[in-house]
């Protein structure tokens, strides 16, 4: 399948490079236009509908945003879209969410304590892995790369009661490392496949010459794969953050005391038991949603290369 | 020690959480320096790259699935001495339990009548999350096509690919959130339906419609991947093929079902494939939204309620559940893979 990354970044721009170029090409553009027109479903029908789904697709999120941001008692009163007619705005809303009745400022600091560690250890683990698999030598190294990959098919629900005992016998239970860890196990399988496959794409002349200049593995890992890997890295880095950052199940079974709590866990509790107060929630909901919400905005292109690589190779 | 596993205040927190991370990396320098030298055998280097994702996956993956396996297939009951009494703990003085083999946990899952609704539901789920969401990511992947603001009006449909499950169901909790009639509505779906001049409706409460409610967050979520990767897979079909149709005098929506759809087959089986699965172990919506309760639960719920609430008598059904999420994830997987095989043998 020939679907990189590029792919996806490349709009087709005739217009901008109009004015400079020869005429012939000029000639050429004109016809590839009109052929465009014909191969499209492009109609004033068509960008009519493209804009209303996008409006439709952005109502929900907008309507709390707005919410958020109303007065308590404007909120129960009256719906948000009045709220254009009559805006009030307040901040307490998230004053009380992070460190009011909702106190979400301690379980963020919990999510950030969970994620960190629960991406970096994946990735240098799968970064060694991928690295032995793509160019070290050793007998059944195919059976076993083909044996970490059909692992992807775990779902983790098989994996929890059996991990808990594990924690139990270790006396790491209620603490941060069974999160950590069964972060690690869950991430490696697709994290190992994905670096793989990057690394795969290294020429050989490179690391043939570093390997003919004498260097080990150790140091052909460090100072020619590493540095090429840097945006696959990013992308997987990101895919993992968003994993972590977002996951419900793997923190309420291994972090359900109100200390190891992140911040996912807490609103959806919140959902349940102060399902009416939509001041908090709404408030809350968006505090959750900041981090990954500025990680996709602004590194939107890795996070497009990374779903491109897992979700269309495998 | 007590920091170390118990951490309570917000540096010892932090501090935990670098003193993992400095572990972490001073065990694995530890490991690269003792095989970075010269006439180490190469087997010890390979240990070094492989051995501790290896222990990873082994310890961490592969035995505990096998051990949920075995459970699903043992069920809870009271022990039996040789004399045929209940044995009793000396300890407690309670009557212990002995685990046996036993079909038990799946006779019960799929004759239950309320398991059998919790099997159909996920049948709901994993059928109308990826065709919805596909159908609706392609279509929307065409008409913005080579637009003006196509990135904008991407990013618009993706954005809730990065909301986490649990914001997007608060998120359309509040849509669908239900006043009595009379009273002023605050959330838009009923809203619009006291406007259109009908009762406002619990979207969320009234069965059998509200797992439909539920599963529309979930293809409200999913449209963006599947417009993604459509819309990359649209762009990279070759120009020669479109003008080739075009010169046997096929245009519009013709050349769409002709030449496109057919071209990015391999990209739609994928997306289809991994939208099911998601689908499938996606829990957080129902867990946040009902709780699975008025008749909305699906397997990945049902697998949480049943281990976690339900006590010993529901670690085995849950483990069942497990299996059964398992069981039905494989041939999709296989499907998938096999796609993908055919597709780079093509190229």
């Amino acid at each position: 399948m020939s679907m990189s990354g590029s792919a996806v970044e490349l709009p087709v721009t005739t217009e901008a490079t109009g004015a400079e170029a020869p005429l012939t090409s000029r000639q050429l553009k004109r016809q590839l236009r009109l052929q465009e027109a014909k191969t499209k479903l492009s109609s004033p029908w068509a960008s009519g509908l493209a804009i209303l789904l996008a409006i439709l697709w952005t109502i929900p999120t907008f309507g709390l945003f707005v919410t958020s941001f109303r007065p308590a008692s404007d909120i129960v009163s009256s719906g948000w879209w009045t709220f254009f007619a009559n805006p009030g705005v307040t901040f307490e809303n998230y004053e009380n969410a992070w460190s009011g009745n909702g106190g979400l400022s301690a379980f963020f600091l919990n999510s950030f304590v969970i994620t960190l560690p629960a991406v970096i250890i994946p990735i240098s683990l799968a970064l060694l892995a991928a690295y032995a698999f793509a160019w070290i030598e050793f007998p059944f190294r195919g059976v076993l790369f083909v044996a970490v990959f059909a692992l992807q098919i775990v779902p983790i629900q098989v994996t929890l009661i059996p991990l808990q005992t594990i924690f139990v016998n270790f006396g790491l239970q209620n603490s941060f490392w069974p999160v950590w860890i069964s972060h690690t196990i869950f991430g490696l399988p697709l994290a190992i496949f994905l670096l793989h496959n990057f690394m795969k794409e290294v020429p050989a002349s490179i690391v043939e010459a570093a390997r003919v200049d004498g260097a080990g593995h150790v140091k052909i890992f460090f100072v020619v794969l590493l540095p090429l890997l840097v945006p696959a890295i990013a992308a997987f880095a990101i895919f993992q953050f968003l994993w972590v950052w977002n996951d419900l199940l793997v923190a309420i079974v291994f972090a359900p005391s109100p200390n190891l709590k992140p911040i996912t866990a807490a609103i959806a509790e919140l959902s349940g038991t102060r399902g009416s107060q939509w001041e908090l929630l709404s408030a809350g909901a968006f505090i959750a949603i900041v981090v990954p919400l500025a990680v996709f905005l602004g590194l939107q292109r890795y996070f497009v290369r990374g779903l491109l690589a897992g979700g269309v190779k495998g | 020690m007590d920091w170390f596993l118990n951490p309570t205040s917000v540096s010892d927190k932090l501090i935990v959480m670098v003193v993992a991370i400095v572990l972490f990396v001073a065990i694995m320098a530890l490991i690269l320096w003792l095989i970075d030298r010269p006439n180490v055998p190469n087997w010890l280097v390979v240990a070094g790259f492989l051995g501790p994702v290896t222990i990873a996956l082994v310890v961490g993956l592969f035995y505990p699935a096998a051990g949920t396996v075995w459970r699903s297939f043992q069920v809870s009951q009271a022990a039996v001495g040789p004399d045929g009494k209940p044995v009793i703990n000396p300890n407690t003085g309670q009557k212990t339990s002995e685990l046996v083999f036993s079909f038990a946990n799946y006779d019960k899952v799929f004759t239950d009548p309320s398991f059998q609704k919790v099997l159909l539901n996920t049948v709901w789920w994993v059928i109308l999350v990826p065709v919805v969401a596909t159908v609706f990511g392609l279509i929307y992947a065409v008409l913005v096509d080579r637009t003006r603001g196509e990135k904008l009006a991407k990013a618009l449909v993706f954005l809730p690919m990065a909301i986490s499950m649990v914001g997007a169901s608060i998120i359309w909790k509040f849509m669908y959130e239900y006043r009595q009639e009379g009273a002023p509505q605050i959330g838009l779906l009923n809203q619009v339906l006291v406007w259109l001049g009908l009762d406002p409706y619990q979207f969320i409460i009234t069965e059998p419609w509200n797992t439909f409610f539920l599963i529309v967050v979930m293809i409200w979520i999913q449209a963006g991947f599947a417009m993604t990767v459509l819309s990359a897979a649209i762009k990279s079909v070759p120009d020669d093929i479109v003008e080739a149709a075009q010169i046997d005098g096929a245009t519009g929506f013709k050349l769409f079902r002709k030449v496109t759809v057919p071209t990015i087959r391999p990209a739609v089986v994928v997306v289809i494939t991994t939208i099911a699965m998601g689908s499938l172990k996606a829990f957080d919506i129902v867990r946040t939204m009902t709780g699975g309760n008025f008749g909305t639960s699906v397997v990945a719920n049902e697998f949480y309620t049943q281990t976690f609430r339900q006590g010993e008598q529901g670690v085995g059904i849950g483990a069942a559940l497990a299996v059964i999420l398992f069981v039905i994830i494989i041939p999709v997987i296989v499907y998938n893979v096999r796609q993908m095989r055919l597709s780079e043998e093509m190229r």
